[in-house]
């Protein structure tokens, strides 16, 4: 008669359901949302690192250039001058980073083939860009009889 | 000899001492080799892309050198970059209300480079235009992405977390610029990390790397000396769907309006 609410108990039970229901949000959040998720992004910090890992397979022509400063020299000042040492000798991080350079020697490219990946003729290459037929170009003869691959200028 | 527990104690805390120092000098060593270097901070850099469609000579170095830089498949429906061919028919002066199509190719992404199909003179206007991920600041596929797994990086790159990706194909869908592919060998999605690796160790792309022209260049917004705020200037740019305001962040120079 003098109590407030008569049978609290329901209420207490609800009150538990409530309680018990959001501790066990917080456990299965915990555990399915992977660490460091929102710190600064709505994304997973670690997947910065992930990304940055992948190992390398250009070294890059700075590199190249610590040892073979001579080729540098012969290109500077040609029509070559800007390309990078890997565009014609492919990948060389293996080569740049091994203890020695010399076991892991880039293989010497083709010089008729691997000049017409470039300079072969095609009507949508831009204005101005030299490019050749190979069949009426001095056909059969390698492009190194005339031209000096890191200085391709005819002198 | 006799080593009492003093000396033992007395010797062993000197060698500890001497092997800290020495992994610490190590560790200096260690991080004056640019992929140990820890400085790198990506609030400090926004990165961009920069293409020169009238220096692209169609050779497929750049989808090569992506190919190996990033163990990306080599069947030629996997590519993070890649090269098209425009070809314009000349216009009819007999029926000039109607416009002539571009047709587009791209052999397997450019990688062996581009047959000759056109003939020289005809009237046509042909050009190379090299495709990649845009790297978008308002970007529709981290938009889609319903778990978190793809994302804009602080220093402006759209990553995927691999970990993280449910493979549920929808920012493959998103990408206006069908730049996304699922690897079967992780069933995640893969694209463009804009050489994630390479840029924050102070090197180029790969692409950009191995390109003999010149027609891309990495560049940072945030650094004022950086050559790409004077190419910028000095060109008249256009992003690709501009009227989809993508943010997209690879500024094409003398692009074609017929480039979609």
């Amino acid at each position: 008669m003098h109590e407030l609410i008569r049978d609290k108990e329901h209420l207490f039970r609800l009150a538990l359901l409530f309680v018990v229901g959001i501790v066990l949000f917080l456990v299965v959040r915990g555990l399915f949302v992977p660490e460091g998720f929102g710190e600064i992004g709505h994304y997973r910090v670690g997947a910065l690192e992930d990304n940055r890992d992948h190992p390398l397979t250009f070294a890059g022509r700075a590199v190249c250039a610590d040892c073979h400063g001579d080729v540098v020299e012969a290109k500077s000042g040609g029509k070559h001058a800007g390309i990078g040492c890997e565009a014609c000798h492919g990948p060389q991080a293996a080569h740049a980073r091994s203890d020695d350079p010399s076991s892991a020697k880039p293989e010497k490219p083709d010089p008729v083939n691997l000049c017409l990946v470039c300079h072969r003729n095609n009507v949508a290459k831009p204005a101005g860009f030299p490019r050749i037929d190979p069949n009426k170009h001095n056909a059969g003869a390698s492009c190194h009889d005339c031209h000096a691959p890191h200085n391709p200028g005819l002198g | 000899m006799e080593v009492d527990r003093r000396e033992f104690l007395v010797r062993g805390g000197k060698y500890l001492m001497l092997f800290g120092g020495a992994s610490a000098a190590w560790e200096f060593v260690l991080a004056g080799t640019p992929e140990k270097a820890p400085d790198y901070d990506a609030k400090r850099h926004w990165w961009a892309f920069f293409i020169d469609i009238e220096k692209c000579i169609g050779c497929g170095n750049c989808v090569r050198a992506c190919k190996a830089e990033n163990g990306v498949l080599q069947e030629p429906f996997y590519f993070r970059t890649w090269v098209e061919r425009y070809h314009i028919p000349p216009r009819d002066p007999a029926n000039p209300e109607r416009e002539e199509h571009p047709v587009v190719d791209s052999p397997n992404g450019g990688y062996d480079g581009f047959p000759e199909r056109y003939p020289e003179g005809d009237g046509s206007k042909n050009f190379f235009v090299p495709k990649m991920c845009n790297h978008c600041h308002n970007s529709p596929c981290v938009q889609v992405c319903p778990v978190g797994a793809t994302f804009d990086s602080p220093d402006g790159v759209v990553l995927v977390d691999k970990s993280y990706c449910l493979g549920c194909r929808y920012c493959v869908q998103a990408c206006p610029y069908g730049c996304r592919y699922i690897d079967p060998r992780s069933n995640t999605v893969d694209k463009c990390t804009l050489c994630y690796h390479r840029i924050t160790k102070g090197l180029t792309t790969a692409c950009c790397e191995s390109c003999p022209t010149g027609a891309r260049l990495l560049g940072d917004l945030r650094d004022p000396a950086d050559p790409i705020h004077e190419l910028l200037r000095k060109h008249k740019v256009q992003v690709l769907k501009p009227n989809l305001a993508t943010g997209a962040k690879n500024y094409y120079a003398g692009l074609d309006g017929s480039v979609r």
